[in-house]
Parts: C-alpha cells; structure tokens; sequence
C-alpha cells in the first residue's frame, strides 16, 4: 500500500466437505485485532452449516479411517510441507489475531509446523504403544488394536488461535477419526487460512471441516448431533456452564467427551501451555480399543487341526 | 423331542455354604445395619425361597461408606504398589480356596447353572485379581509414564448377571492403582459381595479400603453424585449408563461405563456348521442370554441357512433346562421376576410384529423365573427383537448374501459390543473383524474371558475399557 498499490482482500470463507462454502446463513460478523482494528468479516456459520459439515466428515470416516497409516503419515506431513511455504503468510494472520509482536507470531507458526511433523509420526507408531497382543489362559491368539472413534466435534481452544488450534486437531485426524472443528470464535482467521493449506495437502475432502461463528451456537447441535461420535470441549473452557451443558447432551448417545479441565492442566482460562511436549493423551482419548480373539488349534493327537 | 438318554438328578451340595438369616452393610470394615434401619429380602430365582434379608443403604450410609474410604484412601494409595500387590494376591487365593462355596451362592442367589459358576465366574474372579495384584507394583511400566497416581474414590455400581466376576473386574484394578472403592452390587444378587467383604477381613485389608452396599438404584444413584467420589464405574444398561453421564456432567469425575449389547454372530456358508452351532448356543444360552456381550443377533449366510437353523433347533432340544445346582444342568433360571416379565413382553411383540417363533420342547418348573430357549426366524433390521436387548434366551435369526451386506447389518446398531464371525477362511475372519464396530470380535468362538484381555464397547455400548493393561487407564489420573 506504501507504493500506492489497493491490496485484495481475502473473503474468509468455511472449509467443508473440501469445498469453501460461504455460511448458509448468509451470515458474517466482524473480526478484530485485540486492539479493535477490522480484520476481516468472518462466515458467521449456522446449526445448518453444522450439520453439513457432520454428513461430510461421516462421508469421510470410511476412507480416511481405512488409509494406511504411513498414508495418513504422509498426508499429515504433507500439511506441515505446505505450511512451511505460507509461514509468512501464517505469522502475519497469528500476529494480527493474538496482538503478538512479529517474531513470537513466527515462532507460534513454526512451533504449529513442527506439531504436524510430531503427529504424522504418530500414525503408524500408536496402535504399537496402545494396542499389541494378551496373553490369554487359553489356545487363542488375542489382539487389541486401537481404531478411530469416528466423527469428532472440535471446539478449538479460544486464546491460542493457530497452535492451540494445531494441538488439537491433527490429533484427532492423525488416528483416523474425521473432524468437525469449530474455530476461536473471536481469532477464526488462522483457521479459515489453515482449510486452504489442508485442501492442498492431499487430505480427502472431508476429513477436516472448519466452521467459524459463535461458539455455543455451534457446539450446542454438535454435542446434540446422534451422529457425532466424541466431543472435545477444549475451546468450552471460558465458560464452564456451556462445558457442562455440552457434556449434558453429549450424554444422549454417550459421546467421547474431552472435558477442558482435564487437558494439559488448562485453568479454564486460556492458561495452556501450548508450546508444552504433547504427548499421547490427545492420540487416545478419541480411540477405541477393539479386541480380536483367533483360536490358534491345536497340534498333534489332541484333535483339532491347524 | 425323546430324550436318547434320561439323566439322574446330580446336585451340588448346598452344605458347603452357610448363610446368615441377615446381612448388615459392610463400612469401614464392619458389617453394620442401615441407618434408617430398612432391608430387604433376596430370593433364590430358581425356587423364589427367601435366602437371606439385607440391609438397604440410603443416602446417609452412601456418605459414611465415602467417608471410610477417603480416609483410608491416604494410607492405601501411600502403600508400596509391592504391599497392594501381596493383599490382592492373598485375596485371589482366599477366592481360589473357597470357591466351590461362592459358586453354590452365587447360584443360589443369581440362578445361573453351578456349571458356569463352577467353571467360569469363579475361575475369573480369582484369575482377575491374581493379574491385577501383579500390576500393583510395575505401574511404571504401564505406558501412562512415570509414577501414576490413583484418583481416589472409586463408586462402583455393578450388575447382577455376574455377580461376583463384575465385582472383580471393578474392585481389583481399583485396589492395584490405589483407589479405595464403595460398591453397590445389584439388589437381586446382594450376597457374594457380602462374601467378598468376608474374604477381605480374612486377606487383612486395611479397614475403609472396600466398603459394600447392597440395596437399590437409589443408593447407586446417591453415589454416583456423591461429591466424595472421584470415579463412577458402571456395568448394567445404556439407559441408566446415559443418566451417569448426564449426573457427572460438568465434575471432574472419570467415569467408565460398560453397556448394553446386541452382538451379531455372523455364520458364513463355509463355516463347521456342528462348531458354529455351538457357538451360537454358548453366545445367546450362556447365562441364560443375560449377557451384555451376547450374540443375541444371528447373522446367517442365506444359502446355509435352512441348514444352520434345522441343527441348532436340534441342540437346542437337548439343553437341560431345570434346578441350576444341578451339574447336568444348561439353563438355569431368569434371575428375577421383572426381568422375566421384560423377556416375555420383547418376545411378545416380537411375535406381534410378525417374526416366527420357535421355543425348545421344554418343562419349565413350576416355582421359580424360567424361560425356555426360544429363537425368531424371519426377522428383518426393523423388527424389535433385532433392535432392542432382550437380555434373555432369545435368538434373532437374520440373513445375508455377501460379507459387505453383513458388515452392514452387524454394524446397524446403536450398540457395538461384541461379534462373532464362523468362517473357514482366514482372510475373510481379519477382514470382517476390521470393518466390525464392537469392542470384542470372537472368531470361531464365543463368550471368552480373560482378565488380560480388555473388554468394552465402541457407540451406545459404553466407553473406557476393562482388563488388561488398558483397564488401568480407568483407574489413574492420567
């Protein structure tokens, strides 16, 4: 603009299904700098736009839960490919979204760059840490392997607007579950750009839709929705009569549910430690155990064949 | 159909037990009546016999049994994991010792056959906690990182359809990680746990550390809100499972609930017809059908059905329905009158919805809950009996042409405990089993236990798991 050149504006539009709808609604609102500089209007995303983007990460759970792991690996590391391109890009939308001066916005993207590396390894290494074989009083080979849940509601923490976001979500996706992630509702804006780096990932449409607008009008259908298998409540914990509402309806078909308080010691109040190791607990809390039972015979005069 | 053979009657002795007229509730280490003084009285279900009248908690004696077990909890859960592992292991072998008793009470008090009682529940209980007494003292080494501590105050509310091994499966991983626990066992099957308190007074166990209340889903449910209690472990219907999760909402209560179930057993046209056969009578006979993880859905190939159907109609004749303290005995009794009087009403409409039935030639005695083996043929994804849980002696049959349409039916349920698979071929057994959603996929088998192995159900069935090394994770702050 210094020499004079109009800017384009981008129009920040939904991820969902690997398309970039516009909310139903027609719907928009304001999103801010901490400071109250006008960013952007920001898809104000509906009950509807919820349940949209419910059809399509089921639509996805088959595909992405049945991929390889080591595919599923390198897709996820495709992400971080992409990212590492756009970190200027990232720094600058980080930085206007959380007030943070230029070089802790760098560092925050690089950190949400090396948390995609973390978890792409992650793929073919958790069924080796968190399922394996029993050893039974019995003639039978017994296998537990941990298997995607399904369809997970994200709310996607408040404060940390891109690594908070990061930390969660590939997770989530990194074990084969398909996710429905609703964005920091005032810094939606690192989200929104993320959905163009993933459509660009070779990550099948689907598999992650990101929805931006008012946290408990979107959580509330979700943590309700009977075809939504867990629920992370992370981006609930401001506010702890909505986090104990959406548990309350989680409970109608007995989701998974993430509560905020137990994760990384959050305090409730934006407290995390994002940039902290973060270990395993975000791979297993959205895994289900399932365990196969083989007879494995007998040898020899006592009968059976092998 | 003439039986080939007529069997003596061949009882176990019901000497070996002795049962007190009254039982107190068990808290901090002595048995003590209720503190408004209620009881109530449980009967045998095979003779409706009264065995024995017990107290009944209320609320008040909910928070004294919280309150022993908070004080013990500090001493407890400060024990060496080595000093927890010798008072579990003591207590496996105490179980071992008196077993033949606790499998004629549990009998008399459940009304499932000696034989499973004898072979089965017991063998698990004391094999249940033999495993988790060894984990006691290499939590470390249990992959959830260094030095993981126990959560505190276990509430557990457990089912009656096994009484004891549901026992067992909530108290000794509780006990290994160092939790002390309140238990409220079913208010039909009140006395093994009552035994168990007993066979803890023998073991030594520090006073506090288990506390037993029998009584109604209103002591449960005074427990499951309980402030004291820092986990809820729940066996018993998804109904109930669901008001759990809706109670702790917004606690930080750790809560793992084991749920309903309405297994498919999935009969491939390759499979050993005469093994198959087998395994669908041990899925949905097996206690009676009151089994979570019961293959109560028969999946059948469409071209071996008529085949599938004309043996197990045949075995089915020859189950011996009658006094489940007598070892010949298959099929024991219905373990209350209500639940009786739930089988008689899904089978009801089962039959008003138009699915054929088919009952096993069988006298039923006169005293006492009872239900013939029964199976529907006929049934489609829509039916009730194809939908619900009978929690009783009821086969659904359905069909299938192809391995995809009976992944599909398998998987159309709100439920995802268990399966089965009955196939000759290898390939297909690891291919079905992948695409399953349940928890537990028998192949070639059925209803097999392990406590290394972990047990609980994917969707409505529950979550968190129970067994092994994973069981652990229920019961550590991780």
């Amino acid at each position: 603009m210094s020499d004079g050149r109009l800017s384009v504006f981008k129009t920040y539009k939904l991820y969902v299904g690997g398309k970039f709808p516009r909310s139903e609604s027609g719907r928009v609102y304001e999103v801010t700098d901490p400071k109250g500089k006008w960013l952007a209007n920001a898809p104000q995303s509906s009950r509807k736009d919820a349940r949209d983007a419910v059809v399509a990460a089921r639509k996805a759970f088959g595909g992405w839960a049945g991929a390889t792991a080591y595919n599923r690996g390198q897709i996820l590391y495709r992400v971080a490919e992409m990212l590492e391109g756009r970190r200027e890009q990232f720094a600058r939308e980080v930085a206007d979204a959380e007030g943070l001066s230029k070089s802790k916005a760098a560092a925050v993207v690089d950190a949400a760059v090396d948390r995609w590396v973390w978890y792409a390894g992650w793929t073919d290494k958790i069924a080796q840490i968190a399922g394996g074989a029993n050893p039974v009083a019995g003639p039978y080979f017994n296998l537990s392997t941990p298997e995607p849940t399904g369809v997970v509601a994200v709310l996607a923490p408040q404060e940390s607007s891109f690594l908070g976001l990061v930390s969660v979500l590939a997770p989530v996706i990194a074990t084969g579950n398909t996710a429905v992630v609703v964005a920091s509702a005032d810094a939606p804006l690192p989200a929104l750009s993320l959905g163009e780096v993933l459509a660009t990932s070779d990550l099948p449409g689907g598999v992650v839709n990101i929805l931006s607008g008012r946290t408990a009008e979107l959580a509330l259908p979700l943590a309700s929705h009977q075809d939504v298998n867990a629920i992370d409540l992370t981006g609930a914990a401001p506010d702890a009569g909505l986090a104990k509402e959406l548990e309350t309806a989680a409970a109608d078909n007995l989701k998974r549910v993430l509560r905020p308080q137990h994760v990384d010691g959050e305090d409730g109040a934006g407290g995390t430690d994002w940039t902290a190791d973060p270990g395993t607990r975000r791979l297993t809390a959205f895994l289900e155990t399932k365990t196969v039972w083989h007879p494995t015979g007998a040898l020899g005069a006592s009968g059976s064949s092998y | 159909m003439a039986s080939a053979f007529e069997y003596a009657p061949a009882p176990e002795s019901r000497s070996v037990v002795d049962i007190a007229p009254s039982y107190g509730l068990f808290i901090d280490g002595e048995f003590t009546e209720a503190a408004d003084g209620k009881v109530f009285k449980t009967v045998s279900p095979s003779t409706e016999e009264v065995l024995s009248e017990v107290a009944r908690a209320g609320t008040q004696d909910v928070d004294r049994a919280v309150t022993a077990a908070r004080r013990a909890f500090g001493t407890w859960s400060a024990l060496p994991g080595s000093e927890r592992a010798k008072y579990l292991f003591r207590i496996a072998r105490i179980i071992q010792e008196r077993s033949r008793e606790l499998a004629v009470l549990e009998t008399l008090d459940n009304g499932k056959p000696i034989r499973e009682t004898r072979d089965a529940d017991l063998p698990l209980v004391a094999a249940h906690f033999f495993y988790y007494a060894g984990w006691a003292d290499k939590l470390d080494h249990a992959g959830y990182g260094a030095n993981p501590r126990p959560l505190g105050v276990a509430g557990q509310v457990i089912p009656w359809n096994f009484p004891l091994l549901m026992l067992a499966w909530k108290i000794a991983p509780a006990l290994a990680t160092g939790n002390t626990v309140v238990l409220k066992p079913a208010e039909t099957t009140p006395l093994s746990a009552l035994f168990f308190a007993d066979v803890c007074r023998q073991a030594g166990l520090p006073k506090g550390v288990v506390n037993i209340l029998t009584g109604y889903g209103d002591a449960g449910q005074a427990l499951v809100e309980h402030p004291g209690v820092d986990k809820v472990a729940f066996t018993g219907s998804t109904a109930v499972g669901k008001a759990i999760a809706r109670q702790i909402a917004g606690t930080g209560k750790k809560a793992t609930l084991e749920l309903g179930g309405k297994g498919a057993n999935i009969v491939f046209d390759d499979a050993p017809v005469d093994q198959a056969v087998e395994g669908i009578v041990t899925g949905i006979f097996f206690n009676q059908g009151q089994v979570c993880c019961a293959g109560s859905r028969l999946l059948v190939q469409e071209s071996v059905h008529d085949e599938v159907l004309h043996s197990l109609k045949r075995r089915l004749s020859t189950l011996r329905l009658g006094d489940p303290l007598d070892k010949n005995t298959d099929i024991g009794a219905i373990n209350s009158r209500e639940q009786l009087a739930r089988i008689t009403s899904l089978v009801e409409t089962g039959e008003a919805e138009g699915a054929e039935r088919w009952t096993a030639p069988c006298e039923l005695p006169s005293a006492g809950y009872w239900f013939a083996p029964t199976l529907f043929t006929g049934v489609t994804q829509a039916h009730t009996v194809a939908r619900d849980e009978i929690f009783g002696p009821v086969l659904s049959v359905l069909t299938f042409r192809t391995p995809d349409e009976a992944v599909a039916k398998a998987n159309n349920s709100q439920y995802g405990l268990s399966a089965g698979i009955w196939t000759e071929k290898g390939s297909r057994i690891l291919a079905v089993a992948n695409k399953l959603r349940a928890g537990v996929v028998w192949a070639n088998t059925f209803n097999k236990f392990d406590p290394t192995s972990p047990f609980g159900g994917y969707k409505e069935s529950g979550f968190g798991r129970e067994g092994g090394r994973h069981g652990l994770e229920a019961y550590l702050d991780v």
